[in-house]
């Protein structure tokens, strides 16, 4: 394994290819489970935990599944884990389940992860695809619990389920809320990551060139 | 009467699919830059999501609940839509060229959306059903009711974001907020409208 290309791909799903926040993928379940933090925390758990299984298993059968029928194999890889999940959170943490409701069973047609087989899984050893469905979860699941304690404080005023005080914005709960909040979150990690961004490439621009090969 | 009344008003009003439930989102989002596009997917999901009830409710109430097979539900729902697409993707094709060229490039895309699989989740689930039915039992005429109603929500809320679109991405927003961030605050809005139908008792 390769220290360089294993940043690169931590990097990728953690920041530059953030799928909640850079491409904006998985919208669904982003928008409906952040109302508290918790719930954020269980999707995206669930999510990784996907993604790894269907990425290790997609990338040693990269050999074997032809093209013409590759997207109805991966989708049939996926439904498995996915079934195989909600099995276990129905017996171990009935709670969670009940609150995931009809988003667990569609994590199925999530587009993080048919996008990360068709991109990554498929054409990429099982090491690094196991690595690049870790980093590609995390950052989800990071996305969406900072935005569940957003939403939980302002709007429930508690965090994890635990009082905070008695002011709340009950707006921050509401499905209204869900879009604007999520709409702010883009808006801002962009705002942010660009501004870091350019700062980094205008300060490190040759040593970034010998880094990553490519022109900036 | 009351009971096909009651499922119009929920579906298409108090538990819209995309703005209330959050099922539908990508196309939602992706597909609402022009009028025309948005209700041609509008369309297309109305027409699979109701031939999708009208197939997995007897297919997970009459063949996988008698054989004690129900975990099997996700992988054969979504086969049942991702065959059902392709199937009518070639029957429109070969009966109405015309009608192809208008919704045929949306057809494909119909196989990721979380709506199509999630009205057939719903529509087998007694504790989603029951706020919407009341005191009637379920079958598989309300489960296609349903499914026609909340592709019609679906087609209300794609329709009334690709109207607003229409305007507000002319207009001169702060830079980090063009794009994403602006649809979703334009879609905060149409979620407020629908809020009050929240009000509604039947």
């Amino acid at each position: 394994m390769d220290g360089k290309k294993i940043k690169n791909i931590a990097l990728d799903g953690l920041l530059r290819n953030n799928p909640t926040f850079r491409l904006v993928l998985g919208t669904c379940p982003t928008l409906a489970l952040t109302t508290a933090a918790m719930n954020g925390i269980g999707m995206g758990l669930a999510v990784t935990f996907i993604l790894i299984c269907s990425n290790v298993i997609i990338s040693m059968l990269r050999k074997v599944i032809p093209s013409a029928v590759r997207i109805p194999a991966f989708v049939l890889i996926i439904a498995t884990f996915v079934t195989m999940v909600r099995m276990l959170l129905d017996k171990f943490v009935p709670s969670l389940y009940e609150s995931m409701g009809v988003y667990l069973p569609l994590i199925v047609v999530n587009c993080i992860i048919l996008g990360r087989a068709e991109s990554f899984a498929s054409k990429n050893p099982v090491g690094y695809s196991a690595l690049d469905g870790l980093f590609t979860g995390l950052g989800f699941t990071f996305a969406l619990t900072f935005m569940g304690i957003f939403r939980e404080v302002l709007g429930s005023g508690s965090l994890f389920g635990a009082h905070l005080w008695d002011f709340k914005i009950e707006f921050f709960t509401s499905s209204a809320g869900a879009f604007f909040v999520y709409g702010v979150f883009i808006a801002a990690f962009n705002g942010i990551y660009t501004k870091i961004d350019s700062k980094i490439r205008a300060l490190h621009y040759d040593k970034m060139m010998a880094l990553t090969g490519e022109e900036l | 009467m009351g009971t096909f009344l009651m499922i119009i008003v929920m579906a298409v009003f108090v538990n819209n699919f995309v703005v209330v439930q959050f099922l539908g989102i990508c196309p939602f989002l992706g597909l609402s830059k022009r009028t025309s596009d948005a209700l041609g997917m509008g369309i297309a999901v109305t027409l699979v999501m109701a031939i999708t009830c009208l197939i997995t409710y007897p297919i997970y109430n009459y063949i996988l609940v008698p054989l004690g097979l129900e975990f099997l539900e996700i992988i054969v729902f979504i086969f049942v839509i991702a065959s059902l697409v392709q199937m009518l993707e070639k029957a429109i094709k070969k009966l109405s060229p015309g009608l192809y060229k208008a919704m045929g490039i949306y057809l494909p895309l119909i196989t990721t959306n979380c709506a199509v699989l999630g009205v057939a989740e719903m529509v087998i689930d007694p504790s989603q059903m029951a706020g919407v039915l009341g005191s009637a039992t379920m079958n598989v005429g309300y489960s296609v009711l349903y499914g026609v109603f909340a592709g019609l929500g679906f087609t209300v809320a794609i329709v009334l974001l690709s109207g607003l679109r229409e305007k507000v991405d002319y207009l001169d927003t702060a830079k980090t907020m063009k794009g994403f961030p602006v649809t979703m605050v334009t879609a905060c809005f149409i979620a407020m409208a629908f809020y009050v139908f929240n009000l509604i008792s039947l």
